[in-house]
């Protein structure tokens, strides 16, 4: 007999059950509050709503099921892992169950999303919990038509079992079942026992994708609704004087011409008319801030890494005796430029601001903070707001940022009429939210073939890492140990992009580490393992960093890429990295081509506990280092009197098909509840081809980005 | 304004737009058929890719003038009744990951592949050059080229 984990919990207050009109039951929960890790129940039961849940699962009378996510798409597969969690505890087969998004097919349950992208970190535990709670349901109805003790039952794959042998499918039971108190014991499978979890499922929404189906927040439109495009300031730094707009109201097909703030909103009949109608605008922008270069940034940024103005995250030990004591030091400093996202899908927003409510549709990652943004700005309560998600089109930090939803609400509430507001590329990369710019200051002792010190700066524009990500590697490897950071106050719009702070903090590390394993003729492999073999580890809590799952990845990595064993030709570097909750490593292979270095594979090891859906999570781990490698090699961004220097795909570079590597991921086997995979592939991505780079042509690139370094020490290298 | 007769995906249809119009946006804004992406406007990226009599064309820089009198074959017109090949590796292989591009991406390996129906690695790799994925499924999409020509000379 299998051990199975009991668990009591108190389900009545995340669930609600009610039979359909048409036979079969409907289960609410809230998944948003279920899924915040000490989630309070919410007030009188009996005072709840459907209007309060935003996920359901309906079992219809012949044994289908729907799973009603609330979970928008921002391409990392949230919406088919999470609905698969919930069909193993429920017990059903995966072919049985739809899931769907904002198209709740009854007319009593509005539907009202109220939860952003909750990862699988969070969902794990309150998602088998709703499934097994559901599961438990339908046994409580089947041993009641059977007169039986329900823990005399058992299920699989849809069907119900007594201990005589007969059986009842759950669609037989489902209307009973809704008549039934909500159970608050359940138990849950054992891991051994999973049949969905661990198993490849595909994309949800494929069929829609590719066939061209609405799907994004561009393609949604509403009878009468208005496109808009906006003219913002053309550099950060300045501000709106004056504007004529007699030209624009005469391109055909534009209806409406209005000022809000510092910008001016064009309506139109179409996008196009929109487009040539913002054109036609004749501003007068003035300055009112200092309008910044980024030369201006790096010789701040600079001063940052002399010690100005930092305060300490972290230290142990005594740095500054350490680096007087040493025979040797490695002292090196990394740079990295702004970076716009660049979502595919350009930010856009839906809003219908009417007396009875405030109708907003699109793509956003924080909807419930920025439902209450909306209602401050154009003073409602936040009871007007319904606020629905689409698909989008990529996120990356940058739809966490409401601005764009502020701007259509806002367009909205003044014209009286439902619009759409649209970025085009140009607007989408100019009046952007920027990865900051950030250096890095790494300095090493090393006294008798030992690293006694490490010493670490950061200098961001606008903004520092978090607290936690300084006890990361190679914290407690080494005794005298400390990370400072100080930031520069810049008027040129910061946030999060994909894998913040680690995105780059990552690669001057790794590359760090490998200059330091050459000075102490060490492999790069051996001296990590080394260092990571000094810390104590911690295996129990599936979000820390911990040192063992560290160094498992990193040995899985090298022996999946034959480190060390490779052919003549072929140059191999090493970077690992814990970030968002998952340990990743990855081996860049370089293939030297008449002189030219090509990267021809990366292979890859993650840790990020239960892999849920296997082809899923591959895709975010090939996208992410895709993506890492991309912006490490390409990507720069800068600013001119305050004035963004790329506005669209032409002059701004992103990596390309004939640039890619072969990703290979290999996942740790593990029993540990799931962490993230959006994010972690990405920080070790530039740190591996660095290092690869320096193998193979001898150049150590310490700038981003790396082709850009790489082409001034090689001149003769052609890209 | 005038009105322009189009011929989309086998029926013949008639707009009333302005002649400098890109076809991208009489799609997309007139005509609902919204599978068709807009990713920059300036034919950099790839997401706006339609069909103009079987070649692929980047729609955004096309104006509706001069789509008058070919056949216009859109991601909505692909497969109709059921998957073309493409559309099916696509989906054997699990491709897209936020699927923006992935509409571009398909138009492009479908004329790509009727003219080139057994290309090697690097002719599959210049041919899907030109169309960007930001999330970077380009390892996926270059496997599920190959695996619509593997189809589509079983077929
Ligand atoms: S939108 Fe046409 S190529 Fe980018
Ligand atoms: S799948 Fe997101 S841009 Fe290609």
């Amino acid at each position: 007999m299998k051990t199975r984990k009991k668990m009591t919990f108190s389900r009545r207050n995340f669930i609600k059950t009610s039979a359909l009109a048409g036979g079969g039951i409907l289960i609410g929960f809230n998944l948003v509050t279920a899924c915040k890790e000490a989630a309070k129940p919410p007030v009188d039961i009996s005072k709840l709503n459907f209007q309060d849940f935003n996920a359901f699962i309906k079992i219809a009378e012949n044994g289908y099921v729907t799973i009603f996510s609330p979970n928008p798409e921002i391409g990392q597969g949230v919406k088919t892992s999470m609905p698969m969690i919930i069909a193993e505890e429920l017990d059903v087969p995966w072919e049985h169950v739809t899931v769907a998004q904002g198209d709740l097919d009854t007319e009593n349950f509005e539907r009202q999303v109220a939860g952003g992208s909750q990862s699988i970190r969070f969902g794990w535990n309150a998602l088998r919990q709703t499934g097994a709670t559901a599961k438990q349901m339908l046994v409580n109805a089947a041993a009641l038509t059977w007169n039986v003790d329900p823990a005399t039952c058992s299920t699989s794959d849809g069907i119900i079992t007594n201990a005589k042998g007969e059986s009842l499918h759950y669609g037989e039971v489902v209307n009973t079942a809704a008549t039934l108190d909500v159970p608050e014991d359940v138990q849950l499978k054992s891991i051994e026992d999973f049949k969905i979890i661990g198993k490849d499922a595909t994309n949800v929404d494929m069929d829609k994708i590719i066939t061209g189906k609405p799907l994004f927040g561009l393609d949604y439109k509403t009878e009468g609704m208005k496109y808009v495009c906006v003219a913002r300031p053309p550099a950060f730094g300045k501000k709106l004087k004056s504007f004529d707009d007699s030209d624009a109201r005469l391109v055909k097909g534009v209806s409406e011409v209005v000022q809000f703030g510092d910008k001016v909103a064009v309506l139109a009949n179409n996008t196009w008319a929109a487009m040539k109608g913002k054109q036609a605008l004749k501003i007068k922008w003035v300055s009112d801030a200092k309008l910044e270069n980024s030369e201006l940034h790096d010789v701040e940024l600079l001063k940052i890494l002399e010690g100005k103005d930092v305060v300490v995250k972290r230290e142990d030990g005594n740095v500054t005796k350490a680096f007087a004591e040493a025979d040797t030091i490695l002292d090196r400093t990394y740079e990295a430029p702004f970076l716009p996202h660049n979502c595919m899908e350009p930010m856009n927003f839906y809003a219908h601001v009417s007396k009875e409510k405030v109708h907003l549709v699109g793509p956003i990652q924080t909807p419930a903070g920025t439902a209450n943004r909306v209602a401050k700005l154009i003073e409602r309560d936040v009871e007007d707001i319904h606020l629905e998600m689409t698909r989008m089109g990529g996120g990356f930090g940058r739809r966490l940022y409401g601005d764009f939803v502020m701007e259509a609400a806002e367009i909205s509430n003044l014209t009286k009429q439902p619009v759409k507001v649209i970025y085009s590329r140009e607007d989408d990369m100019t009046a952007g939210i920027y990865r900051p710019a950030s250096k890095y200051r790494i300095r090493a002792s090393i006294k008798n073939g030992e690293i006694t010190g490490y010493h670490l700066i950061e200098a961001a524009i606008n903004g520092n890492m978090w607290a936690g990500i300084a006890s990361y590697f190679p914290a407690g490897a080494i005794n005298n140990y400390k990370v400072e950071a100080g930031n520069y106050r810049s008027n040129i719009t910061t946030g999060a992009w994909r894998a913040p702070y680690t995105n780059f903090l990552a690669f001057a590390e790794q590359s760090f580490f490998d200059e330091l394993a050459e000075e102490l003729e060490k492999d790069p492999i051996q001296l990590r393992l080394e260092l990571l073999g000094k810390v104590p580890n911690q295996t129990d809590d599936p979000n820390t960093y911990s040192s063992g799952r560290m160094s498992g990845v990193i040995k899985l990595a090298a022996e999946k890429s034959n480190w060390g064993k490779t052919e003549n030709e072929i140059y191999q570097g090493i970077s690992a990295y814990f970030s968002h909750n998952t340990h990743v490593a990855e081996v860049a292979d370089i293939r030297m081509v008449n002189g030219e270095p090509q990267l021809e594979k990366v292979t890859v090891a993650v840790d990020c506990g239960i892999v849920v859906n296997p082809t899923g999570a591959k895709n975010q781990i090939e996208g992410g280092v895709l993506d890492g490698i991309g912006h490490a090699m390409y990507g720069d961004y800068s600013f001119e009197e305050g004035i963004p220097q790329d506005s669209n795909f032409d002059t701004y570079r992103l990596i390309r098909m004939k640039e890619t590597p072969v990703v290979e991921t290999h996942f740790v086997e593990s029993n540990i509840a799931p962490t993230g995979l959006g994010e972690p592939g990405l920080p070790p991505a530039g740190g591996a081809v660095a290092n690869a780079l320096k193998a193979a042509t001898g150049k150590r690139l310490l700038k981003q980005p790396l082709m850009q370094s790489l082409r001034k020490q090689m001149s003769d290298f052609k890209v | 304004m005038a009105v322009f007769n189009l011929n989309i995906n086998g029926k013949n249809v008639s707009v009333d737009v302005d002649a400098d119009t890109p076809l991208l946006w009489v799609l997309r804004d007139e005509l609902n058929l919204v599978g068709t992406k807009y990713g920059c406007g300036i034919a950099s990226c790839g997401a706006c890719t339609v069909h103009l009599n079987n070649v692929a064309i980047r729609s955004c820089v096309t104006t509706v003038s001069s789509a008058e009198s070919a056949a216009i074959t859109t991601i909505e017109g692909l497969g109709e009744d059921k998957l073309n090949p493409v559309q099916e590796a696509w989906k054997e292989l699990d491709v897209p990951q936020c699927g923006y591009c992935q509409a571009g991406q398909i138009m492009t390996a479908t004329s790509f592949l009727n003219k080139n129906p057994n290309p090697n690695k690097d002719e599959i790799r210049n041919a899907m050059n030109g169309n960007l994925c930001r999330c970077a499924s380009y390892n996926r999409i270059e496997k599920a080229v190959a695996l619509a020509a593997e189809k589509m000379s079983k077929a």
